[in-house]
């Protein structure tokens, strides 16, 4: 087995994170502008120019990387804040801009043929046609692949593909394709794709009645929770609704994806990185999160043929998981 | 304008897909979409048998267009998508990246409404590798899409999502088999028994999504019958009829209605129906047509 040790990929939604991430053990630490040129445009996250320029100062001081996502899709009105968004990273040296958009990836490509490029998880690539689309047009460097391959269809991927790939490995757990989902702009008309935001804060509202907890959005009814029931933040996909007598959670549980399980087998086919989500996450969370995974994959570096996954890992991880409790997502088949 | 007929969204047996099109060939409809878009696992008709009902609809004179799958998963599907792509006698829509990547420089293709092309700077990227027809994404407003409009490159057709329940997103997972409470790999493609999906409805019985497989839809058809002017003096070429079983031929009957000035006042709906997208609002919106 001669792979080099994967990345360590971790979320921060602003400067004390990025240091916790630094802190305890990613290689590498992803951010967004505060606007909506990123997947994570919530009120209050992300990063000015100046957080930016302290950010990489702190990272790169301690030799880890910062990758900017710029990763939503422009329209004609707006277009000219995303490429300042791409001229900005070139001018502030940032290590890698993760992307989506076509148009805007051969902006970047023609502007700053220096700028390192990865493929976003919003560009939907999942199999290696799609990938040397973007490695040939605009010579992109690294992919993150969406939540949706199975193992076997990940490592046949991996195999053929013309870029690095980076899977997600641990958070909250997209069940659909990202990029390709307008459910939330369906109900509040903001989504990922156009907004970067799933199921917006400002579109949220909580009601106790009669029937128990509430939560709506943009006026629909997401869930209704018992009195001793915990109540999660309502993302619209795992909300309960019915089809026939029973409401179920009919799209996805209140779980997160943990890929602890499986990490011998993605380093044995040549993973170049793991990504934790979360960048809407507290600093405690990216701290606690960057320091499993890093033991976790030192331990597996050392000697794979001999990892075990740690019950104090798993506990660590599932206290900070949505409902408490994880997954290996679309990696295992009977999930699907 | 002209009128075309989008793909099946749903899983019906041989024989309906059959008879549909036996009908589709007398319908006033310019332009037909054939083939299967949501799963792969959906194989009542052989490729040879959607040539056929190509051939026969391509005699009774219309445009016909293969259409292709939005989510490849498996090297199976590549395969596949690399036949249609080899095809001689038929646009190609493309609806991922893998599509454009194998149609791309072989002559000219149609950009479906899954590709993410959202300005004008990815249509001309797509345009000069021979996209000659672009579905824009279905969130887009009229708004943005005139914006497209007005640099978009000379040789392309534009074609708005008229009709129809929206495909609104994808899934490694299948929520008509989750809904029966078995696995994806045991599903016996149970969906054929849905032949216009399952409908998802609130724990207030508001009908919010329509569960097709992979493919989660609109819980209620779009409906642009009443924009036909605005589309017009858009510039927008076509308007995409999305089948449903039952009532697709009146749909496309009001359409052809509407585009022949026939359709002098707005038409008052007897069902549900939404068109907020096109008014840049949440998409599950209804609003009146905003004449003057």
């Amino acid at each position: 087995m001669n792979h080099r040790k994967p990345e360590l990929v971790c979320p921060a939604g602003g400067l004390p994170a990025l240091k916790a991430a630094v802190d305890n053990g990613a290689d590498a630490i992803y951010i967004g502008f505060r606007d909506d040129t990123n997947a994570r445009n919530f009120p209050g996250l992300n990063f000015g120019p100046e957080e930016t320029a302290r950010g990489m100062e702190y990272a790169h001081r301690a030799g880890k990387k910062v990758l900017l996502a710029i990763n939503t899709y422009p329209q004609a009105h707006n277009w000219a804040v995303w490429t300042s968004a791409v001229d900005r990273a070139a001018e502030l040296g940032i290590d890698a801009v993760i992307m989506a958009d076509p148009g805007l990836l051969r902006y970047a490509a023609t502007h700053y043929p220096d700028l390192r490029l990865h493929l976003s998880v919003q560009a939907s690539a999942t199999t290696y046609k799609a990938l040397e689309f973007y490695h040939q047009r605009f010579g992109i460097q690294r992919a993150v692949l969406p939540r949706v391959l199975s193992l076997q269809q990940l490592w046949h991927t991996i195999a053929n593909s013309p870029v690095e790939i980076e899977v997600f490995g641990y958070g909250s757990l997209c069940v659909m394709v990202e990029g390709r989902c307008a459910l939330s702009s369906y109900i509040t008309g903001r989504s990922p794709n156009a907004s970067g935001v799933c199921s917006p804060a400002e579109s949220v509202r909580w009601e106790e009645t009669a029937l128990g907890r509430e939560s709506r959005l943009n006026g629909v009814l997401i869930d209704r929770h018992g009195l001793n029931e915990a109540a999660g933040y309502p993302t619209l996909c795992k909300g309960r609704y019915y089809t026939d007598a029973q409401a179920y959670y009919a799209i996805e549980e209140p779980t997160s994806l943990n890929i602890l399980d499986v990490l011998p087998d993605l380093f044995h086919h040549g993973i170049a990185a793991i990504k934790v989500e979360g960048r809407q996450r507290s600093p405690a969370y990216v701290a606690s999160v960057a320091r499993v995974l890093r033991e976790a994959i030192d331990t597996c570096a050392a000697d794979p043929a001999r990892y075990l996954v740690r019950n104090q890992w798993t506990a660590v991880l599932d206290r900070l998981s949505e409902g408490q409790t994880h997954t290996l997502g679309a990696y295992h088949r009977p999930w699907h | 304008m002209k009128i075309s007929l989008g793909p099946i969204h749903y899983y019906w047996s041989k024989e309906n897909i059959e008879q549909f099109y036996r009908r589709a060939e007398h319908w006033p409809v310019d332009i037909v979409y054939l083939g299967e878009t949501v799963c792969a696992k959906r194989r009542a008709l052989r490729s040879a048998d959607w040539l056929d009902i190509a051939a026969r609809l391509t005699d009774a004179g219309k445009e016909v267009v293969l259409s292709t799958l939005a989510l490849l998963e498996a090297n199976s599907d590549l395969l596949q998508l690399e036949r249609i792509c080899a095809n001689a006698h038929y646009l190609v829509e493309a609806n991922d990246m893998s599509a454009v990547h194998l149609l791309a420089g072989r002559g000219p293709f149609v950009i479906g409404p899954h590709i993410n092309c959202y300005n004008a700077e990815t249509l001309s990227l797509l345009a000069d590798l021979g996209a000659r027809r672009w579905v824009p994404p279905v969130e887009l407003s009229a708004t943005t899409i005139a914006m497209v409009q007005n640099t978009r490159p000379e040789t392309m057709e534009t074609e708005a999502f008229a009709y129809g329940y929206l495909p609104l997103s994808f899934s490694a997972r299948c929520f008509t088999a989750r809904a029966d409470n078995v696995g994806k790999d045991a599903c016996e493609l149970r969906c054929i028994n849905d032949p216009e999906g399952r409908a998802l409805f609130t724990q207030e019985h508001e009908r919010l999504f329509t569960i097709n497989g992979i493919q989660l839809q609109s819980g209620i058809p779009c409906n642009l019958l009443n924009e036909t002017v605005a589309m017009s003096e858009m510039g927008i070429d076509i308007v995409r009829i999305s089948p449903q079983l039952a009532a697709t031929e009146f749909v496309i009957r009001a359409f052809h209605a509407a585009l022949n000035g026939d359709g002098g006042s707005p038409v008052e709906y007897d069902s549900p129906a939404c068109n907020g997208y096109w008014y840049g609002k949440p998409g599950m919106q209804f609003s009146p047509v905003q004449g003057d």
